[in-house]
């Protein structure tokens, strides 16, 4: 694969084709936050806390670090008042969520999001899809996924899959950053799994 | 019907065609488009045919053709029926009427006046369809067609020179001198980008992978514009067509339309026009002899704004949940299934047999600089002649809104045009004389879009069309990326509190703020525009957002929370019609008692203020100040004498 | 509604998951609605995991996961229809059959919908029931309108 030369923090980076920026910045050692990125899944681009400013081609944007590919010459700038305006206010959006977040609460400290701009939400989910994700491309069990759009976009436990699957494997439930994860899955488990398909604590 | 297997049989099919076809011999055309139809252009089909059946007219010597058309766009004054060869125009034609069109018109040559358009200026009537001041001041390329022919009947097609230019580009041009030719012509997308088409085949036709797919963007999700449907349902086989050149220009086999599947008819006409184009060899194998193959499937839509966003659309193709893609890659390069894909709008596609036929000039000889080609524009709203119309860029908004849609109804005032759909913007009264195109309206913070153009008038609150809107995206918006889903809810919580008298200082700036991030860090475009609505609202119409926050008054009189309605006491002459017509029987009252509207009843449907007589205009609008208190019982009895009245 | 119907929709299309979305456009049109088994049986015959075609039947608004009344109402709510004062059309409807956008009424005889935009501008504010269009709608009228609805 060929090399590509790019400049991100006024630092050159050599980096190979097909790299996401992410990809590159921390194999040079740079920072970058992330909310919805994990190693062992495909990068989602949901969360959108990643964006980095680029020059790109004589045009100028901000795009998600985890998804954009490496070109030669292009200059990435990971803070700028930009860049900082937006990662706070995309953190106070999700803190009206999930204001105790340990992650969110770390970020928000970082970039100055008040907790408390907007008016506190009913749902403590944040959509990063990492449980359904990980359910999907890891376990290949499809347990669990997301319904409907837009605001009303939601994860949930397929019944029918989840009772056989999930007692004994719950992986998922540490990647879940508010642990509505946590949450959802036993109230699937109080309203929907027969009695008489739970399988016994296995003593684990 | 029988194969086509090159050009000389294809002409030789079309002769005969066209030798079986008197054109002296007279012909109703009825437009039977989805508007139309909704307004009863069935029945008026039927009743000519009934009419025609009853005077033996149809039977040994063909005396007179009854053809089911497309939308010939002057949707306002539907059902439309055009009496050819003569062309005479009669307008909102009755199932009644066909009596006297087939016995006055067709047979005695005699026109009915009282079906004819009426110039509102000069009182004049006119005849010929051309001569309509709606149809004269446009420039029909794309959809001058659709009143000429049914769509469902490729002979139809064939008969005004349809496939001709695939003919001419299979026989006569190598791929590459396609998209030259394309690219020459300085076409750009007519779905809303408007990138530049002709590179977009070019970028498509570049990529290493030999598979490569071509699809027809049908999902016309923008409210208020159906430009695409009457294309799709009145001349489907111009699009086929188009789709089948550009295929061969890219170097794709298969093709996709993914139409909507709110548009039935769309949906019925292009598989019937798609199946008769099999049939003929117009698609398959082979095609006329040159070697060229090409599918096309028909995917319907299942009903999601986003799909219109054309890696949403791939997603949806795919069978997945239409949620955007990251680009870069970008689907010339990755597409559907992976594969390079070329990705148009059906207007883009209809534009490309002419550019065949007729050369590149055809189009760099109509348009401005930025903007070549003519567009079509659905004009809808608070104006006189709403329909599609299909004028050369570069025409002014002015023109569009006066002169081709004959202005504002009931003497109301121009407020503004919204262009671009969602994603688009509000151009108020100062920017009337600026030229249409793809550059100038974004300099004045609207975009071109698909073409839906919604005229408001002074009746408009520029603050509930900025809420209508961020409304339509929250159900709309796939719900993946934080900026779009949070940052769209929480600007339509900040709009609703300020229609409903609860705005607060500061929520102008804050709408400012969210507007930023959700416009700069979305992942797809529908997040990328949904502020503009609301940025230009607020740059144009800051006054009506103030005056909903300050004084919790809405100058249009349309925010229900703000607004109230009242019956005067010294001009009420207790006729009883609001009474009766009020769907929540708010209004108390009698023959000779003055009426009162209960406010806690009250819906604020507006109906007592549409129906009160104009010469008493008793029923007044209210906002920003208190409701007057009920006048006293006693004080409410109308003495009636013969002239006047005593309280 | 029955396992043959379903196979025969089923059967029509490519057996892979790209054909998902057509064959419960088809399911939901002869059904008007999609029972849970119709599901599990296209998410072995097409291959698709059930949390998959959990998130598509909800994503896209012309499934419906529950029954549907006799007679389906859509106002339209597109742009035009909007200015033209839709929203006053669509409470007074509401009113009278005692439901909101997206359910259905107790006797299941009226579904009520909004959609947005049918393509019949010129006409607004439509409503569409059972396919019949009606045009120039006010608040006033839909009483008569839906009078004509057993």
């Amino acid at each position: 694969m060929s090399e590509i030369l790019l400049q991100i923090d006024g630092t050159e980076v050599k980096a190979a084709e097909g790299m996401t920026i992410l990809k590159a910045a921390q194999s040079a050692g740079i920072y970058i936050p992330t909310l919805c990125h994990h190693e062992k899944l495909e990068p989602y681009g949901a969360c959108r806390i990643c964006v980095v400013e680029v020059d790109a081609r004589g045009r100028k944007g901000l795009v998600a670090a985890c998804l954009y590919p490496v070109e030669s010459d292009l200059v990435v700038r990971t803070r700028s008042e930009k860049v900082d305006k937006t990662r706070k206010i995309l953190l106070e959006q999700l803190l009206a969520h999930a204001p105790d977040a340990p992650a969110l609460k770390d970020l928000a400290q970082q970039y100055g999001a008040d907790k408390d701009r907007f008016a506190k939400e009913s749902s403590f989910c944040i959509l990063c899809g990492l449980c359904v994700r990980y359910c999907a491309e890891v376990k290949k069990k499809n347990a669990v996924g997301f319904v409907d759009r837009g605001a009303s976009r939601e994860i949930n436990f397929v019944p029918e899959i989840a009772s056989e699957e999930c007692w004994n494997c719950k992986e998922c439930f540490p990647l879940c950053p508010t642990s509505y994860l946590q949450a959802a899955y036993h109230l699937t488990e109080a309203l929907a799994f027969p009695r008489a398909a739970l399988k016994p604590a296995s003593g684990k | 019907m029988a194969r086509i297997n090159s050009p000389a049989e294809l002409e030789k099919f079309r002769k005969g065609i066209l030798s079986k076809r008197d054109p002296h011999k007279p012909c109703i055309a009825v437009c039977t488009g989805t508007g139309c139809l909704a307004l009863g252009a069935a029945k008026v089909v039927t009743a000519f045919k009934e009419e025609i059946k009853k005077k033996k007219l149809g039977t040994k010597v063909d005396v007179v053709d009854v053809r089911e058309t497309g939308c010939p766009g002057f949707c306002e004054r539907g059902p439309i029926v055009v009496i050819y060869p003569e062309e005479t125009c009669y307008l909102q034609v009755q199932p009644g009427d066909a009596e006297e069109i087939v016995s006055q018109t067709v047979l005695a040559k005699k026109v009915i006046d009282r079906l004819l358009y009426v110039d509102p200026t000069t009182g004049e009537k006119i005849v010929r369809e051309s001569e309509i001041p709606f149809y004269k001041n446009q420039m029909r390329h794309l959809i001058g067609n659709n009143i000429k022919i049914d769509p469902k009947s490729i002979e139809d097609y064939l008969a005004v020179g349809g496939y001709s230019a695939l003919v001419k580009a299979l026989g006569q041009m190598t791929p590459e001198q396609v998209v030259e030719l394309v690219k020459d012509s300085n076409l750009r997308g007519r779905g809303g980008a408007g990138f530049p088409t002709g590179k977009k085949w070019e970028f498509t036709r570049n990529s290493p992978d030999q598979t490569r797919y071509v699809i027809v963007n049908a999902d016309e999700g923008d409210p208020g514009a159906f430009m695409d449907r009457a294309l799709l349902e009145g001349n489907p086989f111009s699009v086929l067509e188009g789709l089948t050149i550009g295929a061969y220009a890219i170097g794709s086999h298969e093709g996709y339309f993914y139409v909507r599947q709110e548009y039935p008819l769309a949906v019925e006409n292009v598989t019937l026009a798609i199946k008769q184009a099999e049939e003929c060899g117009f698609l398959g194998k082979n095609i006329l002899g040159s070697g060229f193959d090409f599918t096309i499937r028909v995917h319907r839509g299942a009903g999601a704004f986003v799909c219109g966003e054309e890696t949403s659309l791939l997603m949806s193709l795919e069978g997945k949940a239409g949620e955007p893609r990251a680009r870069p890659p970008y689907p010339a390069v990755k597409g559907l299934w992976g594969k390079p894909t070329n990705i148009n709008n059906v207007e883009t596609w209809a534009n490309i047999p002419l550019l065949i036929n007729n050369g590149a000039g055809f189009l760099t000889s109509i348009g401005t600089e930025g903007s070549k080609g003519t567009k079509i524009f659905s004009l809808v709203g608070k104006v006189n002649n709403t329909g599609l119309v299909e004028v050369p860029m570069g025409i002014t908004l002015g023109d569009i809104v006066y002169k081709v849609g004959g202005g504002i109804p009931g003497g109301k005032k121009f407020k503004a045009v919204q262009t671009g759909g969602p994603s688009g913007g509000c151009i108020p009264e100062k920017h009337l004389d600026i030229k249409v195109d793809f550059d100038e309206l974004k300099k004045v913070g609207a975009i071109m879009g698909s073409g839906g153009m919604i005229v408001m008038d002074e009746d408009t609150c520029m603050v509930d069309v900025a809420k209508y809107f961020l409304n339509f995206l929250t159900g709309e918006s796939c719900g993946k990326c934080s900026p779009c889903r949070e940052g769209i809810r929480q600007m339509l919580k900040i709009l609703t509190n300020i229609s409903k008298g609860k705005g607060r200082e500061g929520d102008i700036e804050l709408l400012e703020d969210l507007s930023e991030a959700t416009r700069d860090a979305s992942l797809c475009a529908l997040g990328g525009s949904a502020p503009n609505p609301v940025l230009s609202t607020i740059h144009y119409f800051r006054d009506e957002y103030e005056a909903h926050i300050k004084e919790k008054r809405c100058p249009a009189y349309v925010c229900k929370e703000l607004i109230s309605y009242h019956i005067d006491p010294d001009k009420c002459q207790a006729c009883m019609i609001c009474l009766r017509k009020c769907p929540a029987e708010a209004i108390a009252g009698d023959k000779n008692q003055i009426h009162i509207i209960d406010q806690e009843k009250c819906t604020k449907c507006g109906t007592c203020f549409e129906v009160c007589p104009s010469r008493f205009a008793a029923v007044r609008r209210i906002s920003g100040e208190p409701v007057p208190p009920p006048i006293p019982e006693e004080a409410r009895m109308i003495i009636r004498e013969s002239k006047g009245k005593k309280k | 509604m029955d396992d043959d119907k379903i196979d025969k929709i089923i059967d029509k299309y490519p057996s892979d998951p790209s054909s998902l979305i057509q064959v419960l456009l088809e399911i939901q049109s002869e059904n008007r609605w999609l029972p849970k088994e119709a599901l599990k049986k296209v998410s072995k015959k097409l291959k698709v995991p059930l949390n998959r075609i959990q998130h598509i039947i909800t994503f896209y608004k012309a499934f419906s996961v529950v029954p549907k009344g006799r007679h389906e109402i859509h106002v339209c709510t597109g742009t035009a229809c909007h200015v033209r004062g839709a929203q006053r059309v669509l409470d007074t409807v509401q009113a009278l059959t005692g439901i909101k956008p997206g359910e259905t009424d107790q006797d299941l005889k009226f579904s009520l919908e909004t959609v947005n935009c049918v393509g019949c501008c010129a006409l607004g504010p439509v409503m569409v029931i059972d396919g019949e269009y009606h045009g120039k709608m006010a608040p006033a009228k839909s009483e008569d309108v839906l009078k004509n609805y057993e």
